[in-house]
Order: C-alpha cells, then sequence, then structure tokens
C-alpha cells in the first residue's frame, strides 16, 4: 500500500526465514564476535587474492543463508546482490557459481537496503516466492580501489573510516513464520556539497535525515514507535552530524538509534569513526541484528544504511558526495 | 533542514582535527631517527672503505637506506611504522622506497607487465615528474645566473 511519495507498507509482509553473516579477522576481534556464524582465520579464505575472497565471502554467505532457512538453491526465484568493486564482481562471481537468476545491485553500502527493498517488494506482490539479499566488502579490495596500496605507510585521517571484511546475506519468503518486512521508503539522493573522501559521515548523514523524516511523515509515526534506528555506516561523525540535522527539525532519536559501523569495532581497534562498506550493514542485520529480532528484544526496527555515491575520478574532478538512505521497517517476533 | 551552506560550516568546525602535537613530535623523532641511521652508515662507510669520497659516500648510503626501505616494506613493517610516523617516514629516501615497492606488491597479482611494472609508479610518479620539472627548472636559473 502507498503511503505517500516514497513509501510503502506491505499486506503480505514477506519473511526472512534464514541470514548468515561472515566476518573477517579484525571483526571477529570485535563486540559482536559471538553473533557472527563465521569468523576468517585469514581474510585470504584460502584464495590467492583478495577479490577472490570477498567473492567466496558472498557465495558461503548466500549458500549458507539459503540451507539454513531450509530451501534448496534450486527454489530461490533470484538473488540479489551487491558490491563496492568494479562492476560489482564478487556479486556476479557468486552467481556464476551458484546458478541462481541474478540481479546485481549498486547503492555503495546500502546496497543491501536496496536489496532488501526490491525483494520485498516483489515477494509482498506476487512476483517471486523465495529471494535472496546479500552485500559483501572486504578491506583489502577497497583500499587499493579507492584508496591506496596496502603496504604504503600512511596515516588515517581523524574523519576516516574502516571498510569491514564481511558479508551477509537474508533469504525471504512470501511464506513462514519469523521476523517480517513491513514497509520501506525509498531513499532519494542528497549532495549536501561535502568534497572530503575521508569524511563519509559527514557526506551521508543528510541523506538518512531525509529518508528517515519522509519516513516519519508519510507513515505518520513518531520515533518511539521503533525500538531500535539503525543506520549502516555513518561512522561517530556521521551519527553526531545527523542528530544535529534532527534535532534542528525537532526529531530526538538519541536513545534509540544506533550505527551497525560503530557496533562492528571497538574504539580501541584504531578504526577511527568506525567501520564501513557494503558488508557493514548486511553482516550486522544477518548477524546480531537477526538474533535480537528473533528473540525478542526488538519488535519494531527502522534499518537505515547509508551509501555515499561516488566514485574515485568523480572525486578527483572535483565533484562533492552525493549520498543516499533507504529505510526498511521491520517487525522482531 | 537547514541549507548547505549552513551544514558544510557546521562540518568544518565540528570535524574532529588531527592532533597536531602529537604528530609533529612523533614525525620529527622518527623521521630524524631514519636520517640519524643513514649518518651512521656514512660514517662506517667512511671508516670501512678508505678514500671513498663524499660524493661516492651519500650515492652509497642512499642505495643501502632504499634496500632497508624496501625490505621493511616486504617484510609488512613500513607501513606499521608509517602509521605512527606519518611524514616522518615519507620524506626520507626509504619513505621513496615505500612508495614504489608498495604499489609493485599490491598489482602483482595483475601480472608483470601491466600490473607491476605499469602500477609501480602510481605513488611515486608525480614525486618523480616534480623533482625532475624541478631540477630542469633549477638547472636554467643555474646556467643563466653563470653568464654573468
Amino acid at each position: 500500500m502507498r503511503k505517500g511519495k516514497h513509501t510503502w507498507t506491505f499486506e503480505n509482509k514477506p519473511v526472512i526465514i534464514g541470514s548468515y553473516g561472515i566476518a573477517g579477522p579484525k571483526e571477529g576481534k570485535g563486540p559482536l564476535k559471538e553473533y557472527y556464524d563465521e569468523v576468517l582465520r585469514s581474510d585470504l579464505f584460502g584464495e590467492k587474492t583478495y577479490e577472490k575472497a570477498e567473492c567466496k565471502m558472498q557465495f558461503t554467505a548466500i549458500e549458507k543463508a539459503i540451507k539454513k532457512s531450509g530451501k534448496q538453491k534450486e527454489e530461490i526465484d533470484a538473488m540479489f546482490a551487491g558490491d563496492l568493486l568494479n562492476q560489482i564482481v564478487s556479486s556476479a562471481f557468486s552467481a556464476r557459481e551458484l546458478e541462481i537468476p541474478y540481479l546485481g545491485l549498486y547503492n555503495a553500502c546500502s546496497t543491501f537496503a536496496e536489496g532488501l527493498l526490491i525483494a520485498s517488494a516483489l515477494i509482498a506482490n506476487g512476483t517471486l516466492n523465495d529471494a535472496t539479499c546479500s552485500t559483501s566488502s572486504h578491506y583489502s579490495t577497497a583500499e587499493r580501489q579507492y584508496r591506496y596500496p596496502l603496504e604504503l605507510g600512511t596515516q588515517m585521517t581523524p574523519t576516516a573510516q574502516w571498510t569491514v571484511t564481511g558479508a551477509g546475506c537474508v533469504v525471504l519468503s512470501s511464506k513462514g513464520e519469523g521476523v517480517k518486512i513491513e514497509g520501506f521508503t525509498i531513499g532519494r539522493v542528497v549532495d549536501y556539497d561535502v568534497t572530503d573522501t575521508n569524511n563519509m559521515g559527514a557526506a551521508m548523514a543528510p541523506a538518512a535525515a531525509y529518508t528517515l523524516e519522509d519516513h516519519l511523515k508519510e507513515t505518520g509515526r513518531t520515533p518511539d514507535y521503533y525500538d531500535m534506528i539503525l543506520t549502516g555506516d555513518l561512522g561517530k561523525f556521521g551519527v553526531e552530524m545527523m542528530n544535529k540535522l534532527l534535532l534542528g527539525d525537532g526529531i530526538d532519536v538519541r536513545n534509540i538509534h544506533n550505527d551497525c559501523g560503530m557496533m562492528v569495532f571497538d574504539e580501541k581497534q584504531n578504526v577511527r569513526m568506525g567501520g564501513s562498506g557494503a558488508g557493514c550493514s548486511s553482516l550486522v542485520f544477518s548477524t546480531y541484528v537477526m538474533s535480537k529480532l528473533l528473540d525478542g528484544s526488538i519488535k519494531r526496527l527502522l534499518f537505515m544504511p547509508t551509501g555515499a555515491l561516488m566514485s574515485k575520478d568523480s572525486s578527483l574532478q572535483g565533484e562533492s558526495i552525493p549520498a543516499i538512505a533507504h529505510a526498511i521497517s521491520i517487525e522482531g517476533l | 533542514m537547514i541549507g548547505k551552506k549552513e551544514y558544510i560550516d557546521l562540518v568544518k568546525e565540528t570535524t574532529p582535527k588531527s592532533r597536531e602535537v602529537k604528530t609533529l613530535i612523533l614525525a620529527f623523532v622518527i623521521g630524524g631517527f631514519i636520517c640519524c641511521i643513514g649518518e651512521f652508515i656514512g660514517d662506517m662507510l667512511k671508516l670501512i672503505i678508505k678514500d671513498i669520497g663524499e660524493v661516492t659516500t651519500a650515492q652509497f648510503t642512499s642505495c643501502i637506506l632504499i634496500f632497508i626501505g624496501s625490505l621493511l616494506t616486504g617484510l609488512g613493517v613500513y607501513d606499521k611504522i608509517g602509521k605512527v610516523a606519518g611524514a616522518g617516514s615519507i620524506v626520507p629516501i626509504t619513505g621513496f622506497a615505500n612508495s614504489v615497492v608498495s604499489p609493485a606488491m599490491e598489482f602483482n597479482r595483475e601480472g608483470m607487465i601491466l600490473g607491476v611494472m605499469s602500477k609501480m609508479f602510481v605513488v611515486a610518479g608525480p614525486i618523480i615528474v616534480s623533482g625532475v620539472t624541478a631540477s630542469i627548472a633549477v638547472g636554467v636559473v643555474y646556467f643563466i645566473i653563470g653568464l654573468f
């Protein structure tokens, strides 16, 4: 059912019937370590290159999530996947092995939300029965693509973030019992002229604030409707900026808000503002958040990963950083 | 929602800054230490090889420092030094070695020619170009002054 310009709610709510998350070695030492389904001992995951390792992570996450859901690979109607690499190769190469009909997506670090949103819409209207949504990211592949060689002796700036090595996958179905997707708000691309690629939190905060305000306005809800509002990888400074923007409009979410990027690492792990990457939100959602939704400690969740939609070249050409955030309303048990 | 200009001002005002004093001191101490090692190598060379001369000493010292920088990069140590030292480990010649060896290692997987050889100077390229350009400019100035 359409609620205003950006928001839809479902009558036949799609169910999350399985989830699986794989974390890299550094993430495996972080505060959420007990929740991960699998922690890699080496970030090469037995492969020759980090790109292959990332692909294997996503492949494994999808395969194991399907297995956990009790479905067969052949029963999955479509897989929605994305990552940060050029031409989203991790996802495409995973799909090559899995032989599930594949739809590759890119919305930077909010790709997981984009996948959930499209899959749940197609399931709710009866087009699909079962689908997977997955994303992955890898510190070493992202560093070389967006920044510098790994062995180069550079320092992180104070507002930089650490790309999460990890992959997460959820299986959605039209039938079954469990965590349900209640609706979503599609984000719009917001650009507040931030140009510093080492300050993505500041670039993405306005997008998160816009989407949240759109969502609340169009559903007629107040923030206390939700037990938790969870952003993807705004990081410490991005969260601070988002709260400033929201407070300016009289919305206070500080006591129910959290950020996957801040949850995934400890401050002692030397990651500056926190984690980031397409795998950050999918990993935390598929493991920690899913377990909280299933044990009833979160009843209503607004999941709102953000993405920065620039490329290395666009930044060098002086373009500012456009950002996006999609909001997904999820009901726990 | 506040406007773009107000937001940018707010971001500028509140963005956490590098701790300048700490970074400067660390860069000075570690950078200085690397230079001391260079001096030590030079002095040792003069002791070991008789009549080596200042120019040859400088050349040999640079070679040895480049070797050490490359070796530490290959062993995965130099980036850890760089995280603490910042410019202190970038400015000395060991940092230059690091900036050539690290992309060579990184792009090894794309093959010898299009990987290692073509990507080797992605970081060091601008330094070489500006170094060569600056030396040409200085040479021209030196030549013109010599005419009078």
